[in-house]
């Protein structure tokens, strides 16, 4: 998440619209070829500009290949009206059609998981959060926002204590999967009941520092923007309906 | 001067009021310990007394809690803040979450207050310095050492500018070394004349820094006095409550009708390593 590339430094708001714009665009232009563009376009280049390559392919295609597969396999072997028979496997048939729409999937998939991922690798959700708050986000909304992201590595952190504590007093936790789900309960109750507990003295912790006055916060930084970004994000904003509007007048017909 | 005059307070649902007719004030300047056993009402008391009970918990309160003279039962929750600060037992719950450096932890109230940029950076800085972690500035708040969070929490509220400060047990999950840096933060504090109340069940952290103690049984204020006094009346170890290590040694003494010189000096010699 931390780097000085040319993307690392560009205003999260400015990396929000990008990912947004091209996972809807990859939606709405529908085939392999457009997709495949907007993907080479808004994902590989920044995230090689980014030095984020390698880490972008491996994260997406773990966040993307169970629904991937499943979205493959169900679209390959049943495909409503699929006709061109390309092999039988008992009593169920892969077909041409079937296969040209799973790519068709596949690509819409690997664009959002891709978009997703890149603006997860190079942006910090902190940068985020304050940028939105300085364009009048609810400080409220931008507080749990951000907390629900923080809130992730603290609670796998208390899991791992737990697991440790647990084991430690005769806890299974390896083994065969039916012992190994055995084990996730008595991990699981104290990790949530605990941070339930917490819930009252941390709201009161936050009332004890003013967080409930209501009105604009002051902020200490943000992160940088320029008119050319302004400029790229709204025209990136118009690109979108605009590619909806295409597609619905049937201007995209073109594209393979 | 924060005072509570006459107050009861009842959690919502509760059969029995948690504090009862409580009278008590915290003077500008001074440093009130308040000890008492377990479920006696300390924790309440400082909820009450940082006007956090009933606004942010519920429940009924009857009586006033006064800020110089001013009943604050009608202003709202952050504007109390801005005057009486409250720390809690476990330092963890009292960060926000959702800072990556312990400046802008400590900084994160006086932002909520709106205070102009310049101002919370300068306090912060002071809130940092005045409790000598100005060096952790940089670090993650969540990778901190317990007395360390306990540290940045207190200073989050210095840099409130409160002019009181409510403790409850501050030191109650830290090991000796954390403690040891609570203590000798608010026996800093206390030198710079703020004005503190402390919940604590620990009365020889109590002995060296608290002004004036008092004992708090089943809601309501059982006696208070000057700190040496109280913690030497032998009526708080009947309520529950450890004497502090030279009064214990002194009693021991008593009973084996040692000479009292040389005890006293070993007390006082006790104190000054606990202190």
């Amino acid at each position: 998440m931390t780097g000085g590339s040319p993307w690392h430094r560009l205003n999260p708001l400015t990396k929000l619209v990008v990912a947004t714009a091209t996972a809807v665009g990859a939606v709405v232009l529908g085939g392999i070829a457009g997709p495949v563009l907007l993907v080479a376009a808004a994902v590989l280049l920044p995230a090689a500009i980014a030095g984020v390559l390698g880490q972008l392919v491996r994260l997406s295609l773990l966040l993307s290949l169970p629904i991937a597969i499943s979205a493959v396999l169900i679209n390959v072997f049943f495909f409503p009206g699929g006709q061109t028979v390309l092999l039988h496997l008992g009593p169920i048939t892969a077909t041409a059609e079937g296969l040209a729409f799973a790519l068709e999937i596949l690509v819409r998939i690997l664009a959002i998981s891709g978009a997703i991922t890149l603006f997860y690798l190079t942006t910090r959700p902190a940068e985020l959060v304050v940028d939105l708050e300085r364009r009048g986000v609810s400080p409220r909304v931008a507080f749990v926002a951000n907390a629900s992201v923080q809130t992730v590595p603290a609670m796998v952190e208390r899991a791992g204590q737990i697991t440790a504590a647990q084991r430690a007093r005769g806890l299974d936790t390896e083994g065969s999967l039916a012992r190994r789900l055995r084990g996730i309960v008595p991990i699981v109750g104290p990790v949530i009941l605990g941070a339930i507990g917490e819930v009252e003295e941390r709201t009161m912790a936050l009332e004890a520092r003013g967080f409930t006055r209501p009105g604009r916060r002051t902020l200490l930084w943000w992160p940088a923007d320029s008119g050319a970004q302004r400029l790229a994000r709204w025209l990136i904003a118009l690109a979108v309906p605009l590619l909806v509007l295409g597609r619905a007048a049937g201007w995209l017909e073109w594209l393979p | 001067m924060l005072a509570l005059d006459a107050v009861t307070y009842r959690y919502a649902g509760a059969r029995r009021a948690a504090l009862r007719e409580v009278s008590l004030e915290l003077r500008d300047g001074e440093v009130l310990g308040i000890v008492g056993a377990s479920e006696a009402g300390k924790t309440t008391l400082a909820l009450v007394a940082s006007g956090l009970a009933p606004r942010a918990i519920g429940g009924t309160l009857r009586g006033r809690l006064l800020l110089d003279g001013d009943d604050v039962a009608a202003l709202p929750m952050h504007e109390v803040a801005a005057q009486v600060g409250i720390g809690f037992q476990n330092p963890a719950t009292q960060l926000s979450g959702v800072t990556e450096s312990v400046f802008e932890e400590v900084a994160f109230g006086p932002m909520n207050l709106g205070v102009p940029r310049d101002d919370v950076i300068a306090r912060t800085w002071d809130a940092l310095t005045a409790l000598r972690v100005e060096t952790l500035a940089e670090r993650d708040p969540a990778r901190l050492s317990g007395g360390q969070q306990q540290l940045v929490a207190i200073a989050g509220l210095l840099a409130l500018r409160p002019r009181h400060l409510v403790l409850d047990e501050p030191t109650a999950q830290l090991d000796p070394a954390g403690t040891r840096l609570v203590a000798e933060a608010l026996a800093r504090l206390a030198a710079d004349g703020a004005s503190i109340c402390v919940v604590e069940q620990k009365t020889d952290l109590l002995a060296g820094l608290a002004n004036r103690i008092a004992v708090i049984d089943a809601g309501r204020i059982a006696f208070e006095g000057p700190a040496a006094e109280v913690l030497a009346d032998p009526r708080i170890a009947d309520l529950g409550i450890t004497p502090p290590a030279p009064v214990r040694l002194a009693r021991a003494a008593a009973a084996a009708a040692l000479p009292a010189e040389p005890a006293a000096r070993l007390a006082d010699a006790i104190q000054g390593v606990i202190a």
